[in-house]
Parts: C-alpha cells; structure tokens; sequence
C-alpha cells in the first residue's frame, strides 16, 4: 500500500511572499503581549518552539515521536535545578536543561529509530513514562508530587519578575530555535531527512547511513523541544511532573497536526491556538479541557489532516500556480 | 516457600490483566493495522460501566460480565465504522492519533459525570473468602480472575486457529495483500474484530473493578505498559502479547516483594525490559521483523 506523503517538498512561493508572511510573524511575535495575557503568550513562544520540534521528527523524518515529553521535562527540571543551584543568567540555565534533554535522546533514539511507523511511536512513549516514573520517584532531586517550587529568573540583575518583560527576554532564544528548525529543514541534511522518510530503502542503497540519520534528528529534534521546557520551567517558576506526562507528548502533536505536518510554521500557529483556547476554557471556568481538545484533535484528523498551515498553503499555491 | 508462591500468584493475576489488554491490542493491530491508543480507555470504561451497572441499576457483577463487555463491543463496533474505517487507507499513524484524541474524550466524559475521585467496587459475594490449596491459600476473587482470564486466552487462541474468522484474521495478519488476491473480503470481518477487541478489554475492566480503584484515569498509564508488553511480545503475535504478559506480570510482582526498597524497580522494569528485547530483537520475543513500510 502506497502511503500519501505527510508533506510535499516545500516549494517556494514568490520571494515577496515569503518575505511579507516572515515580516508579518514577527511583528505578531513582537506585539503579542500586547494583545493577549503576557503570561499566555509565553506559554504560547515555548509550546511553539516544542511543536516546531516535533514537526521536525514527524514531517520531515517520519517519525512520530510520542514521548517528547521526556525532553521538555526533562529541561524543564534540569534548567530549575541550575537555575536555582548555579544561580546562572537564566539563558544559560535553559541552554543547560536543553543540553540534559539532548544528552537523554541518545540513548532513547539510538533504542527508538531500530522501530519506525507505529512501533517508534509505542516505543518513544514508553520510553517517556520510564523517565515519568524516575522523575517521580527521586523525590529528593524533583520535589515529586510538590514538583520544584521557586525556580529563580535570573538576567544580569534585571527584573523580569513581570511577565511581560519576560516574554521579552525569552522571544530572542526561541526565534534563534525557530531559526536552527528552518536551517535544519532546509539544509542538505534536510533533504536527507525527507529522503529517508519518503523511501527510506533507497536512501539506504544510496549509501546513507540511515540510523545515524534519524539519531541525530532525534537529538536535535530533543534539544530543541528542551529549549522550549527550560523556558517554561523560567516562565512559570516551577516544574511540576505534568511536563513529563504523556499528554503533554500528546498535546505537542495535537499541535502540529492542527497547525498542518511537515509545515514547520504550522506548529507555531497550531500552539498559539491551542493555549489560547485552553487559557479560554479555564477562564470560562470550564474543567473537561481534554473534551475539547481530544475532539478538535479526533475532527482535524478526520476531515482536516492538512491542518491550517498546510490549508493555507496549498490554496496560496493553487492561487499562483505553483508546482506541487 | 509460600511467600514465593504468593508473589508468583499475585504477579500471575496482574500478568492476567496485562495478557488480557495486549491480547486485544493485537487482534485489533492483526486485522486492522491500528494501535489503538484508547484502549485503556475501553478498559476504564469496563470498570465504570460495572460499577455503574450495579449502582444504578443494581445489576449484579456475574450479569455485568456479560452485558458490559457486549455493549462496549457494540460500541467499539460503532467507533470502527465512524471514526477508525475513514483511515483506514492512509498512513497508521492518524489511526493512532485519532485514539488517542479519543482516549482523552472517553476519560472527559467519564470525569465530568463521577469526578476523578474512586469508587469501590464489592467483591461478588459468591467469591468472598480464600481457596485453600493446602500448603497456602489464595483470595477466591483472584484465582477466579486468573483461571478467567487463562481460559478467555485459550479460547481467543483457540478461535484464531481453529475457525474461519481465525483464519481470516491470521491470513490478513502475515499476508494482507495476498489474502485479498485470493478473493477474501478481509473489509467484511475488520469491524466485528475491533468491536472483539474492545470487547477483551472492556472484560478486563470488569474484571478489575472489584480489585483495582474504579475511576476515569485507571487506564491512562496502564495502557502505556501494555504498549511495551506488546513490543516485548511483538506486536499482532497473539502468542507474544499473552506470554509477555504473564511474564511482565511476573517481574514486576517479584519485583515489588524482593527490591521493596527500590519500588522503582518494580515501576520501570518493564520499559528496562522492552529496551533490552529492542537491542536484542528488535522485532520482539516472538514478533517477524516487518517489510520496511
């Protein structure tokens, strides 16, 4: 059975194009704080770097990674152990947990990418809730149940207590993240990667080490997903065992498929979504958050796969006729 | 002596659990290539359909045991033909995303009408007390559980081997392609085979209610460890998926008895396992390595 492609190669759209939406992006990410609750829209920057991570994996890779939750949390918990031991710049305590994460991916991937489809999948999850389970059960390092209470947000003596500021301090890490994702994407390695994910066998007989390929996707996909989990350790100023659980694995994907797979942007905008309507229910003080989302998550894979990236592109390309 | 055999009959009744879960999983993954992330959900909703049975309508647990698995095999029947049938052509992996979206719908539902907090659940007055086997003596509820759920397995095995849905489902599992070429409707029996499986699962749950606490979440992260039972066992082996159970169910109790101090042990050792059978045998104990899709 011939599967439909995730995505199609990403073909350019005029210069112009590209140029106004790059120039429209930013200067929502700018004013965003402006227009919703500041501490949303930090919520929205990490969730964004993470689904972004996660598209990279599963759109370009074609690998469904269902536990990277193991990488978020772990960041998460390692930035708030530095941060609050080191008493570092709070970027640097990021970098650190971003780093744990990326480190915990090599032998995760190196066990994972043996299984592809499916099976990476159940495989990847399982993986999480081991570390779930560890998580839970040092105590003494993560606080368990009470989760890492006071995880200090130190820059150079500024105040950032505010989240507003804060949003401020952060939007440059996760645009530099956002940025690697693209360069990634659009490198040779890159090709590789969508080489390997739409017939891996030839790129095998092309001579491609295949494995080593999709480890190192892993790794990169982990340590940006952990860019994302340091940062929201900092913004929310604890870390609770709910970053390690696999509904937030989940939550990422649901992400990416509503934003559209294998767009990279569309996870962006898929994260937005999503906070924005979580943060919208618990205001509205309604409790079956999951009600909704699993849902909107069961409607979009039935009748609207492409997602709103992928939607949208393709009737930008429809429009100015471009090739497939 | 007997507290070994304690512990090999407790890891024996949760093994039964867990042989029972992955067993659905993979008739279901056989027949339909489909993971079916909710199926600990299905689990959970045995449970709460038992309980709610006998709360509501004071429907005893033996009654229980035959409706609740039935409708939620009718149900799951219903969730084939709406929701899982329309992927069915594409890639396997919306299938399992499309569960999992329906897993946190199922826990929602069940949340908002009973709360998270946990109901108990009598034992059947007709298995109150202990079986005397001499030397010990074990709860009559869980050796009843065990001899069910031994008997349930050798019934679904003996099914696959000897009928001609069993057939089907074995042909269509080593060879869906070449089944089809020779003229058998594979499509006709994938609907009756999920509603099979969430069938087995929703029996586990009733199984579970008078032992384990009823409550929405009781299937979220059991459904994970059948996941790794299942890549131990190698998933769609039907033979796999049961003995990985009975033997996870095994290391974990004595686990749990010996490492007391390390409770993580106990906890992790499953996943621990599926890495080493991963490094080993990628394809599981008893899985075939796959074409590469």
């Amino acid at each position: 059975m011939r599967k439909p492609s995730l995505v199609r190669a990403a073909t350019g759209a005029p210069r112009w194009v590209r140029w106004t939406l790059l120039a429209a992006g930013l200067a929502v990410a700018v004013w965003l704080p402006n227009g919703l609750y500041a501490a949303v829209a930090v919520d929205i920057l990490c969730w964004a770097l993470f689904a972004v991570a996660v598209d990279l994996l599963l759109g370009f890779t074609g690998l469904l990674s269902f536990g990277h939750a193991a990488f978020w949390g772990t960041s998460a918990y390692a930035s708030g152990l530095v941060a609050i031991h080191a008493g570092v710049p709070f970027p640097v305590a990021v970098l650190a947990g971003a780093l744990a994460a990326a480190a915990l991916a090599v032998p995760i991937g190196y066990l994972a990418v043996r299984r592809t489809g499916i099976y990476f999948a159940m495989v990847t999850l399982a993986f999480a809730q081991l570390i779930y389970y560890v998580a839970n059960n040092q105590r003494g390092l993560t606080g368990g149940e009470n989760g890492l209470q006071s995880v200090p947000r130190e820059l150079f003596g500024l105040d950032l207590t505010d989240a507003y500021y804060f949003y401020y301090a952060a939007l440059p890490i996760v645009l530099l993240g956002l940025w690697a994702a693209w360069r990634i994407v659009n490198s040779p390695f890159g090709r590789v990667l969508v080489g390997i994910r739409d017939n891996p066998a030839r790129a095998r007989a092309l001579g491609y080490p295949v494995h080593r390929y999709k480890l190192l996707a892993f790794v990169l996909s982990a340590f940006l997903a952990g860019l994302g989990g340091g940062l929201f350790a900092m913004a929310h100023r604890f870390v609770t065992l709910d970053t390690l659980h696999w509904t937030t694995s989940g939550k990422a994907v649901v992400m990416v498929v509503l934003g559209g797979i294998g767009t990279l942007w569309g996870g962006v905008l898929g994260a937005g979504l999503l906070v924005r309507l979580e943060d919208w229910l618990s205001f509205a003080g309604f409790e079956s958050v999951g009600l909704v989302t699993g849902g909107l998550f069961v409607v979009v894979v039935l009748v609207f796969r492409r997602g709103l990236w992928g939607t949208a592109a393709d009737l930008l390309r429809r429009r100015f006729h471009l090739r497939r | 002596m007997s507290a070994f055999l304690q512990h090999t009959f407790d890891g024996l009744v949760s093994g039964a659990f867990l042989a029972l879960l992955a067993l659905g999983l993979s008739v279901i993954f056989g027949m339909l290539r489909v993971v079916n992330f909710a199926h600990g959900a299905f689990y959970m909703l045995g449970a709460v359909g038992a309980y709610l049975l006998l709360t509501e309508f004071g429907v005893p647990f033996w009654w229980a045991l035959l409706i609740v698995p039935l409708a939620l095999g009718v149900l799951g029947m219903g969730v084939e033909r709406a929701l899982v049938h329309p992927l069915a052509r594409l890639d396997p992996l919306y299938n399992f995303l499309l569960t999992f979206g329906l897993t946190l719908v199922l826990q929602d539902l069940v949340k908002m009408r009973y709360g998270t907090q946990s109901s108990p659940y009598g034992t059947p007055a007709l298995l109150v007390g202990t079986v005397d086997f001499g030397l010990f003596d074990f709860p009559a509820y869980r050796v009843f559980v065990l001899v069910f759920a031994v008997v349930a397995c050798v019934a679904v095995w003996w099914l696959l081997g000897h009928t001609r849905i069993g057939m089907v489902v074995r042909a269509a599992t080593e060879r869906p392609e070449l089944t089809r070429a020779l003229g058998i409707d594979v499509g006709r029996w994938v609907t009756p085979v999920f509603g099979f499986g969430i069938a087995l699962a929703g029996l586990a749950g009733v199984l579970a209610a008078p032992m384990r606490a009823v409550n929405p979440l009781m299937g979220a992260d059991l459904v994970i460890v059948v996941f790794a039972v299942v890549v131990i066992g190698g998933l769609g082996s039907i033979f796999g998926s049961v003995a990985a159970g009975f033997g996870i169910g095994l290391v974990q109790a004595w686990g749990e008895s010996y490492l007391d101090r390390w409770p993580i042990v106990a906890q992790t050792s499953v996943f621990v396992i599926m890495a080493i059978v991963l490094l080993w045998r990628p394809a599981g104990l008893f899985g075939r390595e796959e074409a590469p899709a």
